[in-house]
């Protein structure tokens, strides 16, 4: 009595996820395309009275009630070390415990959590959202990253993932992937930038599309400019005018601040189409309205926007384009709605830029695509994508010698060969730093690799060959060979920010075994619904006439399915409840349609020609 | 103005006499693995349509992402094989990283030794650049006219490189001797300029306070 499509078989789907600064989306392929699951997810994390940790709609309306126990724009975090995110302090609530140093604690409530741990809440929100709406347990998934993030935000956004019980199969760039919904709706040939201005990251990105193979020419960004710090400027000027009307400093009251923090984003939002908008607070009796009209407006953002317009040219330049050999411009991001940088755009790229793509949902969408590309389901298309910086280590006096320039194609290489300096030497440190500064203090630390035991000989005799990997998700992986003994050269990898693995491990047990109890539970409980109407709906067909013209046979077919769904319906094993519900749904079959012939008959009879 | 290929070839003094050539012409005990990477014979000459062709086609074969569900063996070897691709196609689409990667590759050390004269050509190109990054604007103009010419230059260079590398190839051992010393030339020439032009960029981008 059912009909169901069965889609990529047995095994269950691998979900595409925007894991956002500002809002989250999950999206699945399916044989019409991709299709974004429930709605949107806020990505903020909050903590109850109880101690329960909630994510999305719940916790944005805990952002307003209880903002000293609740997080939001958590993305701006990931992979950072305390000493990075002191400007970000002075604009962001953040509550960071004691003792955080290369890796950053919140504290919500009396709890505390690591930036992936709040990030992995998010996703296993979206997850049950996914499992609930699709009726399977959800166990991989495709998670996009803004293109120029590094390496150690990239690895804080995986361990986020399995953090969350979700095997992250592959990260996406967001501009990558919102080319992949853009090149499977609009175009399949030429050159494409996009231009991917969100809550807190901007990306730029400038594709090749050739039949199929979505090839990323170059990228450039900037991890932490995005609608968060438009919004940082109008809550400032709110807050010094609240501070000169009502004669106080409401700045450090964060209810307060998060109410109007909510009162300005309705503002810009309502900017992008009126000429005018008021920013409207209420707090403790007292009233502040604000009109901001739209030429104020752009004239307070038009330094922001031009943030993005630097790494536009670079990018262009890097790409080996010209600006009149790109064909489109497609606009990704909350904060491309905004007129200023639509034109803005329009004058850098000389051409209207698209934006009839709903530019909140199309990452997540094209991230559904990457995953139907990795399950083999779409096989026609191809993304070839470049790291966003250059990889190097340090060499003498604190310079830096590179290995793979950015914009190289990942995965990318490089080998080079070491040697001790010392008679004996045993060991041989190697610092490993990404970006495009020629000094090592000018560069992100990534890690400092340990090349240990090294066979004692005297100096510059030893030859350890050691090859640097950016894998296909812009993530590195050292290894090491002795070339002398041609045995594997044993190194240690302490990771200059972030998490090591035992770390994420035990963070990932309570959770995922918690979610692997809940889902057993749901699926359960959902199985028994079913049962339920199927067991309802018989016993009424058993009154009609139709079961009485049956067989004997398939009568006592019906009273078996009947009572092996009983016998099975309050065990714990919900595939069992499955099996004998469509048992019996096969045994009602004749039944059902006997019923469906009768009522067809009786209907015809019933009908009047003329209506 | 100084013709491209005056630059190229008034040499002839000592300090370029350190390229050595190898008699080996048979590369299969060579290391020429970005070739095999391509089934490509090792040549300077290099198709770059057949190479882009042939480095869609086996990206397709061998991308990561067309391995999403394999074993992790399978997954190791596509890593593998795709990396070496990517660093294969990056070194042999570039004729100047090409050339310096056959020869090495080929047992010829080249000199880094830039052609004479080079140097006091772009001496005062140099000064004019300081005193910009100092702040003094009135060497923008001379330097915005020095990167069109030398722009227009290293393009000029890039065919001249193609037809040398095309002869190289054809050439017997005995002959490539003699063309192997102005190939040097244009491809240290060609990397001294592009790296002038970095800079030189660089600093026309700072735009005036």
């Amino acid at each position: 009595m059912s009909f169901q499509i069965d889609f990529g078989g047995e095994k269950s789907p691998i979900v595409g996820i925007d894991l956002g600064t500002t809002n989250s989306l999950v999206a699945v392929m399916e044989l019409t395309g991709p299709r974004i699951l429930s709605g949107i997810v806020p990505s903020v994390v909050s903590v109850n009275q109880a101690g329960e940790v909630i994510a999305g709609a719940e916790a944005r309306e805990m952002l307003l009630t209880h903002p000293e126990r609740t997080v939001y724009s958590v993305k701006r975090l990931m992979g950072r070390g305390v000493e990075d995110i002191q400007e970000e302090l002075k604009l962001f609530p953040f509550h960071i415990a004691e003792g955080s140093e290369s890796t950053i604690k919140l504290k919500l409530g009396d709890k505390t959590f690591t930036p992936p741990e709040v990030s992995a809440h998010i996703l296993h929100r979206l997850k049950l959202d996914a499992e609930a709406e699709l009726g399977v347990q959800i166990t991989q998934a495709v998670i996009t990253v803004p293109a120029y993030f590094n390496d150690a935000q990239r690895q804080a956004t995986k361990d986020a993932g399995r953090i969350a019980g979700l095997e992250v199969l592959r990260l996406v760039n967001e501009p990558t992937a919102a080319a992949l919904a853009y090149g499977l709706d609009k175009r399949n040939e030429g050159i494409v930038a996009v231009y991917d201005f969100g809550g807190g990251t901007f990306d730029i990105s400038i594709l090749r599309l050739h039949d199929g193979i979505f090839e990323v020419l170059a990228t450039n960004g900037d991890t932490h400019l995005g609608g968060d710090d438009i919004d940082n400027l109008l809550l400032k000027i709110a807050l010094e005018d609240i501070q000169s009307e009502w004669n106080e400093d409401v700045s450090k009251k964060s209810d307060a601040v998060q109410l109007l923090r909510r009162a300005v984003i309705d503002a810009k939002e309502q900017l992008s189409f009126l000429p005018a908008a008021v920013i409207d607070l209420a707090y403790d009796g007292k009233k502040y309205q604000r009109e901001i009209s739209r030429d104020l407006f752009d004239t307070l953002i038009a330094p922001v926007i031009d943030r993005t317009l630097g790494p536009c040219r670079n990018c262009i330049k890097d790409a080996g384009v010209s600006v009149e050999e790109i064909d489109e411009v497609v606009m990704v991001g909350g904060s491309t709605r905004i007129p200023l940088v639509r034109s803005a755009v329009e004058v850098l790229f000389r051409k209207r830029p698209h934006t009839e793509l709903n530019p909140d949902e199309v990452v997540a969408l094209g991230a559904a695509v990457q995953a139907g590309i990795l399950s083999g389901d779409v096989e026609d298309k191809l993304l070839l994508d470049v790291t966003p910086l250059s990889l190097g280590i340090e060499t003498m006096g604190g310079l830096v010698s590179k290995l793979i320039h950015r914009n190289s194609t990942i995965p990318a290489s490089a080998t080079e060969q070491f040697t001790t300096a010392v008679d004996g030497q045993r060991n041989v440190l190697i610092h490993v730093v990404q970006g495009e500064r020629e000094l090592v203090k000018d560069c992100r630390s990534l890690a400092r690799f340990d090349l240990k035991d090294i066979a004692p000989m005297p100096a510059g005799f030893a030859r350890i060959e050691v090859r640097f990997l950016i894998d296909a998700n812009g993530i590195l992986s050292v290894t090491a060979r002795d070339q002398r003994s041609g045995k594997e050269q044993s190194v240690e990898i302490k990771p200059s920010y972030g998490l090591t693995d035992d770390q994420v491990e035990a963070m990932i047990l309570e959770s995922f075994d918690k979610a692997q109890e809940d889902f057993h539970e749901r699926q359960l409980r959902e199985a028994r619904v079913e049962a339920d109407a199927i067991l309802a709906a018989t016993d009424k067909a058993k009154q009609n006439d139709a079961y009485f013209e049956l067989t004997d046979e398939e009568r006592a077919a019906i009273e078996r399915g009947v009572n092996e769904l009983l016998v099975v319906y309050h065990g714990d094993d919900h595939l069992l409840v499955r099996s004998k519900i469509d048992q019996l749904n096969e045994a009602t079959q004749t039944l059902a349609e006997n019923m469906m012939n009768t009522a067809v008959r009786g209907a015809l009879k019933g009908t009047n020609v003329n209506g | 103005m100084r013709a491209p290929v005056r630059m190229l070839t008034h040499g002839g003094s000592l300090c370029w006499g350190t390229a050595t050539v190898s008699e080996r012409t048979d590369y299969s005990n060579s290391q020429m693995r970005f070739y095999e990477a391509f089934e490509l014979e090792p040549a300077l000459s290099i198709d770059a349509d057949d190479l882009k062709k042939r480095f869609y086609e086996r990206s397709r074969q061998w991308h990561p992402d067309r391995f999403g569900r394999a074993s992790a063996e399978e997954q190791q070897k596509a890593l593998d094989m795709t990396s070496a691709l990517n660093d294969a196609f990056r070194i042999l689409r570039d004729p100047a990283s090409r050339g310096e990667y056959f020869f090495k590759e080929s047992g010829v050390e080249l000199s880094k030794q830039l052609p004479s004269g080079t140097l006091e050509e772009f001496f005062e190109l140099n000064m004019a650049l300081e005193e910009l990054r100092a702040g003094d604007e009135s060497f923008r103009p001379q330097l915005i006219e020095a990167r069109d010419k030398y722009s227009g230059l290293l393009n000029e260079m890039g065919k001249q490189l193609t037809v040398f590398f095309e002869l190289y190839d054809k050439y017997t051992p005995s002959e490539r001797k003699i063309i192997i010393e102005p190939i040097q030339n244009l491809l240290n020439t060609r990397r001294y300029i592009a790296n002038f032009l970095r800079e030189v960029d660089k600093q026309l981008n700072v735009l005036p306070n």
